[in-house]
């Protein structure tokens, strides 16, 4: 069970950020989660959003270089600790995180965690488990 | 300053009456054809090919009836192709610079070693060179025949001689100063990157003894030889040589800054149009094509540089007899120099098609930033260069980077944009913005 991510190529110039978010709302997509990694000259916008197909779709046809990724959403209490056992699971079965961010819903007292393994089956085989909840499009794209 | 009544190294070659020089000059061609004719494979085809024989060649304007002799013709000989003499013959080889894949190699007998000193030791004498000079001669040396031809000619004309190479400034700087250097050899824009350094450490003109600055291997504008002669202090002069042809010492100035005298018993040098090929007439700005003349191992037939130039016929106070060249103001395609290399956009392209299955866009802009020269190579991020991963994107950047470097041989600035940040144009993509100012 996986979400799609768009991950789109921004350079680091005043006003890209921007223009992606206003050209995501006016087509009334919603971001649900996102995360931004740079470096000096570019970075790497990271998006979950409500129509990954249409923001796709629209994205590309302003031009953007992306890539849509299966990325894996585990649910877990949003208390202090939450991430940390996770993570430490992760650690105990030598699971390497490419990268991850996180979200908190807004209507339940949970938080979203947000993956990318190298590894994703034997990630999810471990998660799973462990009793930990895995979210499908279903769960968190219905905004 | 020296007198501008300098010395003449070979009198009876740079002062010969001009029309003794033609009949000089069509003698050698004649026995160059005649020579290449039959015992080259290469040139004999090419010959053929367009059904002209040497006999057909009856006077120097009969040389625009020769096939012209293109960059990439020679680039397909690799390694030995355009060789004409057997290799037990050829003691050295030399190769052109910042090319793709393969270089175009040249090989010089004894005799071109001999011809090939002697046209630099005349060039360095027509700038103010004499055996009490302490030369310093800070091009690179290799394969790229800057170093070595100008330090065998220097030698000739008894100069002592400091091979210092090229790079590490600082070390420039130190031996120029505590050995009393009075002659400086490199590109220009080396030059000012030197006065940078002078200036860097305190060094000042007075702690120096530096009186003559003999530069080329790139374009360089008069603003910058002004600056270069106040900044060091010295009298700087402008030759001109590709290895192809033969190296430094196809031509350079005398103490007049007036032109560079061409070795004309040596290399007949042709302006035609770059578009049609049609021969210019003297004083024209056009495309230099050179013919070697007496060169044996790698001759060359109206070879086409691609340099931009016109030919002056106004006899010079000097006197020398030569027909002189016009400072080089371009390229008639697109290749660039930049810190002394040649580089063309379709290198830069080669690599980046290695890394993404489409064509991708890019363009390379090219800025002095002090004295040195910058190379930025600017490519949309698309297909093939764009991971999720930050460590993927990262490793890409530098793979891509270190390709750059090394196929180009220079360092490169590298800076990934998003698709569609280039114009596009109908027609020809606009590859290059030089924003240099010469």
């Amino acid at each position: 069970m996986t979400v799609r991510q768009i991950s789109v190529f921004i350079e680091n110039r005043a006003g890209r950020l921007e223009m992606i978010a206003r050209l995501l709302g006016d087509a009334g997509i919603n971001i649900r989660a996102l995360s931004l990694a740079d470096t000096s000259d570019f970075g790497i916008l990271r998006l979950i959003v409500n129509r990954p197909a249409d923001a796709e779709a629209m994205l590309r046809r302003h031009g953007f270089t992306l890539r849509m990724t299966e990325v894996v959403a585990v649910e877990v209490p949003d208390v202090p600790g939450g991430l940390a056992g996770v993570l430490s699971l992760l650690a105990a079965h030598q699971i390497n995180v490419e990268y991850m961010y996180a979200f908190v819903e807004k209507t339940a007292d949970k938080a979203v965690l947000v993956f990318r393994f190298n590894d994703s089956a034997r990630a999810m085989d471990v998660l799973r488990g462990a009793g930990i909840r895995l979210l499908g499009e279903a769960d968190i794209l219905t905004k | 300053m020296p007198s501008s009544a300098s010395r003449i190294f070979d009198p009876a070659a740079e002062r010969l009456e001009p029309e003794k020089r033609r009949t000089l000059q069509l003698e050698r061609l004649q026995t160059q054809l005649r020579r290449l004719y039959d015992g080259s494979h290469y040139y004999g085809e090419k010959m053929r090919a367009v059904g002209v024989r040497p006999q057909d060649i009856r006077g120097l304007e009969d040389l625009a009836r020769l096939p012209f002799t293109e960059k990439e013709d020679l680039r397909r000989q690799y390694p030995y192709g355009a060789m004409t003499v057997p290799l037990a013959d050829v003691v050295r080889l030399q190769a052109s610079t910042g090319t793709t894949g393969r270089p175009i190699m040249v090989g010089y007998t004894r005799t071109d070693l001999e011809i090939w000193t002697q046209t630099v030791a005349r060039i360095l004498v027509a700038g103010g060179l004499s055996c009490d000079d302490i030369v310093q001669i800070a091009f690179g040396y290799g394969l790229f025949t800057g170093g070595f031809g100008l330090h065998q000619g220097a030698e000739r004309v008894g100069a002592t001689v400091i091979p210092v190479s090229s790079g590490n400034s600082e070390r420039q700087v130190a031996l120029m100063r505590d050995l009393g250097v009075t002659a400086l050899v490199c590109t220009p824009s080396y030059a000012l990157c030197l006065a940078e350094e002078l200036e860097r450490q305190g060094i000042t003109k007075s702690d120096l003894r530096l009186r003559l600055g003999f530069f080329g291997g790139e374009f360089w504008s008069e603003i910058m030889r002004k600056q270069i002669q106040s900044r060091l202090g010295l009298l700087a002069t402008d030759n001109y040589g590709l290895s192809e042809v033969m190296g430094p010492g196809v031509s350079g100035e005398c103490l007049r800054q007036d032109g560079m005298h061409i070795a004309e018993d040596h290399f007949l040098c042709e302006v035609v149009d770059p578009e049609t090929g049609d021969s210019l007439p003297d004083e024209a700005e056009g495309e230099l094509v050179f013919t070697t003349l007496t060169r044996q191992a790698s001759p060359v037939i109206r070879y086409r540089t691609r340099d931009r130039s016109r030919i002056l016929t106004e006899p010079c106070p000097c006197g020398r007899t030569t027909r002189r060249m016009a400072k080089v103001t371009g390229r008639a395609d697109d290749m660039l120099i930049i810190r002394g290399v040649n580089v063309f956009p379709s290198q830069v392209e080669t690599v980046l098609l290695a890394f993404s299955e489409i064509r991708p866009h890019y363009e390379l802009v090219v800025s002095r930033d002090g004295a040195m020269d910058q190379l930025e190579v600017r490519v949309e991020a698309d297909g093939g260069l764009f991971s999720d991963r930050m460590g993927e994107m990262a490793a890409l950047r530098d793979r891509l980077q270190r390709r750059l470097d090394s196929v180009l041989g220079l360092r490169v600035r590298l800076t990934l944009l998003e698709p569609g940040s280039l114009e596009r144009v109908p027609g020809k993509a606009r590859r290059v913005r030089d924003l240099r100012v010469w």
